[in-house]
């Protein structure tokens, strides 16, 4: 690449170098293990440590109390038999595509920039999908038999049906945890490796040892090592998108006006990796003034990141075009209607937001003023997880208020209780984020070594 | 233990360890190593190092292989599984679909083909690298912390056939390493 | 707002005439001139604490009625356990055969206003769970109204008494009867002067016979009748017409034209049940299927359908049903009557030139066409809202259309114990109280110091009289205006007898003993005639039986009991004169103002059914409002007004005034507004008390119907939530875009008779046809149904919306009720529902609206099946949707991706909520139907333990006399098929081409609701016809012809 890279169109040419100059192995292994085993945490981090906590505990309180009750404290009714809760789901499973989209498929397109980002957007998706896998449980109305949907053997025979996408999104959405978490451990041995080798207290050197499972750097070891990682990069990506397809069927495999489209696959992938990257932004910018990383994760890295969106944002506009087109051009009253009334019922001020959040918005993304200023890009991004949560809303709700026969139309609100439970979501991401930068390595430290390396070659800037 | 067992009651030894301070020597002093003829040798880095495993010889895993059955071993559970519960164990009629809907086991098959290969590749790495191991002799080295930060090593172990600790010691020197010291068990 | 603030807030307005306030005055001035026989003083302050309702402590109540109810409960066991000492004569098998486990069915009847409707009440192991129709009544046929229904809950009601009391302390019967007869006493030695009983309409031969004793003991004593719904201006029609007491018995299958002056006759009157059937069979359009109906109306010609015009002064489900419907303001409905007498030749009536000229006169010519050429087929039916020269007039009609000879309008004696003008017996009853005439008073059931126009202080004047006894089931205004209270007992658990209004005579016989301590009217009137206090309700029943039926009393008495009437007891027809004349008419009131309307509720009525849940939880007909009621106004005058749909307004009328909701509502005359009374009850236990507002405030006793002058409306910038079972947001917005996509999708699907016979399919081709059945990966032929093969039809040219459907189904399957604000949220639980669209013009007023049951569709290609993540719902071999709830964990994703949305989903435990956890009502509940807990789907299952139970029977049947299990056609009905008075619902097997169902379907009116999507739904619906007069033809909303797609 060095060779080409002196005639790049200016366009193209990068903004940034990968890493701030002046670096060598052991200064990065140094900056980026001394924020866990030397520094004391900076103030902003106790800060949303507590947050964090404190809307957990709104999470809890609401979730007993609703367990007590029952679902009626939620604004659901006939007809929205689904409400915030889906929509929270499908937002947090959205924001989770980020990481292994960085991790697994950046890393087939080799993309030197994703080094510096991945760890934390694995983790960032590991907490995302947490965040989600609640909603399941909080959400159906006998949660004591949730079990009944694994496919457990049982005396009385009974199995799941697996015709059902609710079913599928169980499997698809345990398996993405399952394999995302396999691929952000991998990642993890040898930098766990060099905390053992790094911290001096024997209770955190003990705890690193173990989980670093005696890691020692040999080349056989890498040389499997690379290849377990890229075949699990490999298998990542079609998860990835299997991923959002499958929760976009719990959609498209209804017959209800407004869910039952194709478009909705590829859509809700674009727009998942869109909101994805949204979030990693949203958390990466803080952070990395907050814990010195800016010699890291480098404005370069904002800026491709920014590109992502702008594309992605693209691609979900497409989508809500398509849908409005394929609603006329069906020439169905049903979808017709559905989306007249989208637009201009009683939730039209929901889908005009969701215009101005998520397709309007980005277009700024085509400056590169924006794209490499953390302050407007902090914001935008704001706007745009904002968007995407809102999108859901509109698909959830305002298909299902005004769906066949006029008279079983209905409206849906959320009521305290759905907030508190969306509210607590959140805060149970932010302390989930707070431990992880805490107790691990928020940059794979050995993948910068080895860029650091690359750099020195002069193979990639 | 091999024959060239020694039979004083000092500290076994493990082998000869070199430490390099950049990858290129590394990689010169393996490729080096391995045309002298040592064999049972091992190459240590902070970061992969391309071409440093192929310079001691290495030149294929079994990684991929058992990932790709593990991956197959998935089809077959995740589509037996939804036919024998839907077909053979407790048919039951849903919606006018037939029995076999097998578009509909689709997704959940996909799901099961990638957990169970997941699960292949990165349980076949750890078993072939014999990991987990918490002690090993290598881990007694000079300054071996550095390995995982910036220190680059080559370990001539005791057990290969030319080793001699004389020679091999004086081999290594001649690596331009910046130093060299012998590991004990 | 709440209601209870409506409520209050309203009553501060009403002084001196409302109803709260008055009860204070009561008190006071009855506690200076009560003289001090039973223990005046604290006496008074604990009716005083009761006739405060704040005060009444209901948790108190409620805890000491679960004691009691599980008591009960066990002493019902006990009583199905051993053999009730008098002679019950099963309806199906005798006794000695029940099986524990199987249902028993006894014939009985309830009162609709007084007026007999024969049952066949159900009884599990001793306890009643259910009640239908009883086939042998003329009344019923076999089929119920809503009422009926629903009394089983009332005999469960957590909020029945359980034991008498005096002034507020329990009582006992011997105490009772003592004070009785200290008060008799004086009475006795006056002839039975200062005695008056007060009662509503009466039927019973039984109390009439006991009357009649007591008059001639006590020629002095009066006996007063009051009952709203007691037909006033009917019978004083009939008095004005032929000077004499006559009831007029209408045989419509032989009206080929009708007219109806302000009539509900298809929801309202004692016998609607019937004339809601034999109109049914006059619009019949299915020849093979219903056969039967084509014999009973042998004047019809085989393609022939009734015509039926509609004149009203505020909208009704008649009028929804008519071919031609005509919005009239009140005075012009006697306008239309004169104009329609005089053209037919009717000697002696002349309108007022003014008003008829405001008759739109086309209309009214093709009215009288018909109606002139129908030689003898055509009836005209005056409303019980109208005056009695209206009704006067009809009769004058029905005479000189040649209806009377024809047989189609028979005129026999009235029914009634004692046929009276209640309005002034009312009257006369204040004016003796008044004049302290009244030592002792009894009011036999009914509530008169709350259902009496305000214009009418009965409360003030009830506490003039000496000593006051009510009987009433449930504590009410009145009882906390009396010394004693004597629980009233039920139907279902006393002996007692009624009449039909045909004078069919019915005897009451009960199928559990009574739950409480619980007396019926004969007992007090025994008490009266000092026939000792022991003295049982069977005693009494048997001894006016055998009094009446001599010597073969015996024979006649077994036989009513298993049949459930009395042979040949329907009075014979009797010969009447007219007496012509006919007063000038009136002229018109100016059109300035609102003309206010005044109706009982179609669910709760005068208020008597206020505590039954069900039926406040029922979507009200055409408005589909619950548990409230409301001011009804067009948007147009809504508009003119600036008032908005929930908007709270006073209702000034001289000195009364009430607050109220608004309602705006379609198809409303303009400038007039309905109020419905029976709401604003204050002491109506739980469920009734503090709903909606009190229209008998603004009544006046000499018009009850109607005001056509003098209403203002204020608003109060307040606000009040008004549950309606459809959307809520911008009403006039949402109907119209309902409407209009209800076209779109052609949901209702109709058409006119004459474009029927040219195309008989019209229904198949409108909309989407249905996806092939090759259109999918699968084979289309892996599946199919064998054997038995259940499905359904919906004829919706029969159904008339009625709504008895949804509460016969709530009694069969144990759906709980949820209360208003559950109801509000859309979360109301009913299996089947039944939709209304209005259509055409909506700012017409005569705007068409159409009903359409909607219960579960049992789709063969259920959407709600392959969602389900854990099998909760699947398909049976039967073709059944069947839910398994222990299966459910309650996704709610089947209930989205219905197409019908008839799924409900139990959002909490609504079983135990609005006051449900109840014993008593544990007893109610149908056994072989699951009681379903919290956080589970539930929906129509074609009453699928009715399915098995007759499953199980034909295999029995098979297994004895060998060959295949079949289940003979109409010997397994669903509830809501049972209930339905016009047989608007069929069910049965698709499987066996000659049952009825599989006729219905064939019937080229046929059509899926939604089938365009390809759900293959097994209820379908038969296409609705209208019969529009040629001659208003184009010209009418109702006449519009639906082109074809």
């Amino acid at each position: 690449m060095s060779a080409e890279a002196k005639n790049i169109p200016p366009a193209l040419q990068v903004v940034a170098p990968l890493v701030e100059p002046g670096h060598n192995y052991e200064s990065i292994s140094r900056a980026v293990s001394d924020v866990i085993l030397e520094k004391p945490m900076p103030k902003p981090w106790f800060g949303t440590l507590g947050l964090g906590f404190m809307l957990l505990g709104i999470l809890g309180a609401s979730t007993a109390y609703l367990f007590w009750e029952g679902l009626g404290l939620w604004g659901i009714n006939n007809p929205v038999g689904w409400g915030f809760a889906i929509v929270n789901l499908v937002w947090w499973i959205g924001i989770g595509h980020a990481g292994t989209l960085i991790s697994a498929i950046l890393l087939l397109f080799n993309q030197d920039w994703r080094t510096a980002i991945n760890r934390f957007a694995e983790a960032m998706t590991l907490v995302a999908v947490m965040c989600a896998g609640i909603f399941p449980l909080l959400h159906v109305g006998r949660p004591w038999a949730i079990f009944f949907i694994f496919p457990l053997p049982n005396t009385m025979a009974l199995w799941p049906q697996f015709r059902s996408p609710l079913l599928w999104d169980v499997f698809a959405i345990s398996t993405y945890f399952t394999v995302s978490l396999l691929f952000w451990f991998t990642g993890l041995i040898p930098d766990l490796a060099t905390l053992r080798d790094r911290s001096k207290k024997g209770i955190g050197r003990m705890i690193y040892g173990v989980l670093a499972l005696g890691w020692r750097g040999s080349a056989r070891h890498w040389y499997r090592y690379e290849m377990a990682y890229l075949l699990l990069g490999g298998m990542s990506a079609p998860l990835v998108v299997s991923v959002h397809t499958i929760v976009s069927f719990d959609f498209a495999v209804s017959v209800i006006p407004g869910w039952h489209t194709t478009i909705f696959p590829p859509y809700f992938v674009a727009g998942a990796i869109y909101s994805g990257f949204a979030m990693v932004l949203t958390i990466m910018i803080p952070v990395r003034i907050w814990f010195g990383m800016t010699d890291f994760i480098t404005t370069r890295h904002l800026d491709n990141m920014a590109k992502v969106m702008l594309a992605t944002g693209l691609v979900v506009f497409y989508g809500y075009c398509c849908e409005a087109f394929y609603a006329w051009y069906s020439g169905s009253d049903y979808e017709r209607f559905m989306m007249m009334n989208r637009m201009t019922g009683p939730y039209g001020w929901a889908y005009a937001c969701l215009l101005l959040c998520n397709a309007v918005s980005p277009q700024f993304l085509w400056f590169k003023w924006v794209r490499t200023n953390p302050v407007p890009l902090f914001i935008l991004t704001i706007i745009v997880n904002i968007g995407m949560w809102l999108e859901r809303y509109v698909i959830v709700v305002t298909s299902l208020t005004r769906d066949y026969l006029p008279s079983a139309w209905g409206e849906y609100a959320g009521t305290i209780f759905d907030w508190a439970a969306y509210v607590g979501s959140i805060g149970l991401f932010l302390f989930m984020m707070s431990l992880f930068v805490r107790f691990l390595p928020m940059i794979t430290i050995f993948e910068l070594r080895l860029q650091q390396h690359q750099i020195d070659n002069g193979e990639i800037r | 233990m091999s024959a060239h067992g020694h039979e004083d009651d000092t500290p076994k030894v493990h082998g000869l360890i070199a430490e390099f301070d950049d990858p290129e020597t590394l990689v010169k002093a393996t490729t080096k190593a391995h045309e002298a003829g040592y064999r049972t040798m091992d190459a240590y880095s902070p970061f992969p190092i391309h071409g440093l495993a192929e310079a001691m010889g290495v030149r294929k895993t079994y990684v991929s292989l058992v990932t790709l059955i593990g991956g197959l071993t998935g089809t077959a559970t995740g589509f037996g599984m939804q036919w024998f519960a839907s077909v053979k164990h407790y048919p039951y009629s849903i919606g006018g679909k037939p029995l076999n809907s097998w578009p509909a086991f689709m997704p959940i098959t996909f799901e099961l083909t990638i957990l169970f290969a997941a699960f292949s590749a990165l349980g076949s790495m750890l078993l072939f690298n014999g990991l987990p191991r918490p002690h090993h002799p290598i881990f007694n080295a000079k300054r071996f912390e550095r390995a995982s930060s910036d220190g680059f090593f080559l370990c001539i172990e005791e057990t290969d056939a030319q080793y001699d600790t004389d020679q091999t010691k004086a081999f290594l020197e001649g690596l331009g390493p910046v130093e060299v010291s012998e590991v004990l068990e | 707002m709440s209601p209870k603030d409506l409520q209050n807030t309203a009553t501060d307005q009403e002084v001196p005439a409302s109803m709260s306030s008055s009860q204070e005055n009561g008190y006071w001035r009855h506690a200076n001139d009560l003289d001090g026989s039973v223990a005046a003083d604290d006496t008074h302050h604990q009716e005083f604490d009761l006739a405060n309702p704040d005060t009444l402590d209901h948790a108190g109540r409620r805890n000491f009625m679960k004691v009691m109810g599980a008591s009960m409960m066990l002493a019902g066991l006990t009583s199905c356990a051993r053999q009730p000492e008098e002679k019950i004569v099963p309806y199906v098998k005798p006794p000695e055969e029940a099986v524990p486990g199987r249902f028993g069915y006894y014939a009985s009847a309830v009162s609709m206003a007084g007026y007999g409707l024969g049952v066949v009440a159900t009884s599990f192991e001793g306890r009643p769970t259910k009640i239908e129709g009883l086939a042998e009544h003329p009344a019923s046929l076999g089929a119920t109204d809503s009422h009926a229904q629903a009394s089983i809950l009332d005999l469960y009601s957590p909020n029945r008494l359980e034991s008498i009391s005096h002034a507020g302390t329990m009582g006992t019967w011997n105490q009772f009867v003592a004070d009785i007869a200290r008060v008799m006493g004086d009475i006795d030695s006056a002839a039975g002067a200062g005695l008056t009983i007060l009662t509503e309409t009466v039927t019973s031969p039984t109390i009439q016979w006991q009357m009649a004793r007591l008059m001639q003991l006590f020629p002095e004593m009066k006996w007063r009748e009051h009952d709203p719904m007691g037909r006033n201006n009917t019978r004083m029609g009939a008095l004005q017409a032929f000077g004499e007491y006559t009831e007029t018995k209408i045989d419509f299958t032989k009206a080929k034209t009708i007219l109806s002056l302000d009539a509900n006759f298809l929801v309202e009157g004692p016998a609607h049940v019937r004339y809601a059937r034999d109109f049914a069979i006059t619009r019949s359009a299915s020849a093979t299927a219903d056969a039967a109906d084509y014999e009973a109306r042998e004047h019809f010609s085989h393609d022939e359908m009734s015509r039926l015009y509609v004149a009203e002064c505020t909208p009704t489900l008649t009028g929804a049903a008519a071919d031609h419907l005509q919005v009239l303001r009140f005075p012009l409905v006697e306008t239309l009557a004169r104009v329609v007498a005089s053209r037919l030749g009717v000697a002696g009536v002349a309108a007022n030139a003014d008003n008829a000229a405001q008759l739109d006169t086309a209309w009214v010519d093709a009215l009288v066409e018909d109606l002139s050429h129908s030689n003898g087929h055509a009836v005209v039916v005056a409303g019980e809202s109208q005056p009695p020269v209206v009704h006067a007039l009809a009769h004058a009609i029905n005479a000189a259309l040649g209806a009377v000879e024809s047989g189609l309008v028979t005129y026999i004696d009235s029914p009634e114990a004692d046929p009276t003008d209640q309005d002034a017996s009312l009257g006369k009853l204040v004016d003796d109280l008044n004049n302290d005439q009244v030592k002792l008073l009894i009011v036999l059931g009914g509530n008169p110091v709350y259902n009496t126009p305000g214009s009418v202080d009965v409360a003030a004047a009830m506490a003039k009289a000496g000593l006051r006894v009510h009987l009433t089931s449930e504590q009410n205004e009145t009882s906390e205006h009396c010394h004693w209270v004597i629980p009233e007992s039920h139907a279902l658990e006393s002996w007692g007898d009624i009449r039909a209004y045909d004078g069919t005579h019915s005897i009451v016989q009960p199928l559990i003993r009574p739950l409480y301590n619980s007396k019926t009217a004969s007992q007090i009137l025994a008490v009266l005639l000092d026939e000792g206090s022991a003295v049982s309700d069977y005693d009494i029943v048997r001894a006016g039986f055998d009094a009446k039926n001599g010597v073969l009393a015996e024979a006649k008495w077994r036989k009513a009991l298993s049949v459930g009437v009395v042979e040949d007891s329907a009075f014979p027809a009797k010969s009447v004169s007219l007496r012509g004349s006919f007063p000038e008419e009136a002229p018109l009131p100016s059109a300035e103002g609102l003309e206010l309307h005044f109706r009982l509720d179609p669910n709760i009525g005068d208020g008597r059914h206020a505590s039954n849940g069900w039926l406040q939880e029922l979507p009200k007909p055409l408005t589909r409002l619950t548990w409230d009621n409301a001011l009804h106004i067009h948007p147009t005058t809504a508009k003119e007004r600036e008032l908005e749909q929930e908007d709270v307004v006073i209702i000034k009328v001289g000195d009364r005034e009430v607050r109220a909701a608004v309602m705006l509502m379609f198809g409303h005359p303009k400038g007039a507004a309905t109020l419905h009374l029976g709401y604003g009850r204050q002491v109506a236990g739980y469920i009734g008390k503090d709903r909606g507002f009190n229209a008998f405030t603004l009544q006046d006793v000499n018009s009850r119907y109607y005001i056509g002058a003098g209403v203002t409306l204020a608003k109060t910038g307040r606000n009040y939530l008004l549950a309606r079972t459809e959307e809520h947001n911008n009403i006039e917005k949402s109907l119209q875009t309902q409407a209009q996509k209800a076209e779109d999708r052609h949901l209702i699907r109709a058409n006119t008779l004459e474009n029927y016979k040219a195309h008989p399919d019209f229904a198949q081709h409108m909309g989407h046809h249905a996806p092939s059945r090759e259109n999918t990966l699968y084979n289309p032929d892996e599946k199919d149904y064998a054997g038995l093969s259940w499905g359904m039809t919906i004829d919706l040219n029969r159904c008339n919306g009625c709504g008895v459907c949804t509460v016969a189904c709530q009694a069969e399957n144990n759906i709980p009720i949820v209360g208003k604000q559950e109801v509000s949220k859309g979360r109301e639980m009913h299996w089947i529902r039944v939709d209304r669209y209005y259509k055409g013009d909506m700012y017409n007023d005569s705007v068409e609206a159409a009903h359409q049951p909607v219960p579960c569709m049992q789709c063969e290609n259920a959407p709600c099946e392959p969602v389900c993540p854990v099998g909760g719902t699947m398909h049976s071999a039967e073709g059944l949707n069947d839910m398994i709830y222990n299966r459910c964990v309650g996704t709610r994703y089947c209930a989205n991706n219905c197409p019908y949305k008839v799924r409900r989903f139990n959002f909490f435990h609504y079983q135990i909520r609005e006051e449900q956890d109840a014993p008593q009502l544990k007893m109610m509940r149908n056994p072989n139907v699951t009681v379903r807990s919290r956080g589970v789907m539930e929906k129509c299952t074609y009453c699928v333990q009715r399915i098995n139970r007759a499953r199980i029977d034909a295999k029995v049947a098979a297994s004895k006399v060998g060959g295949e299990t079949v289940v003979p056609d109409g010997t397994l009905v669903t509830a809501c098929q049972a209930a339905c008075p016009s047989q608007a619902i069929d069910f049965g097997n698709i499987n066996d081409p000659s049952s009825r169902v599989s006729l219905r379907k064939q019937n080229p009116r046929d059509y899926g609701l939604l089938a365009d999507i390809g759900t293959r739904p097994r209820t379908t619906y038969l296409a609705k016809l209208q019969n529009p007069s040629p001659a208003l033809a184009g010209t009418d909303a109702h006449a519009e012809a639906h082109s074809e797609h």
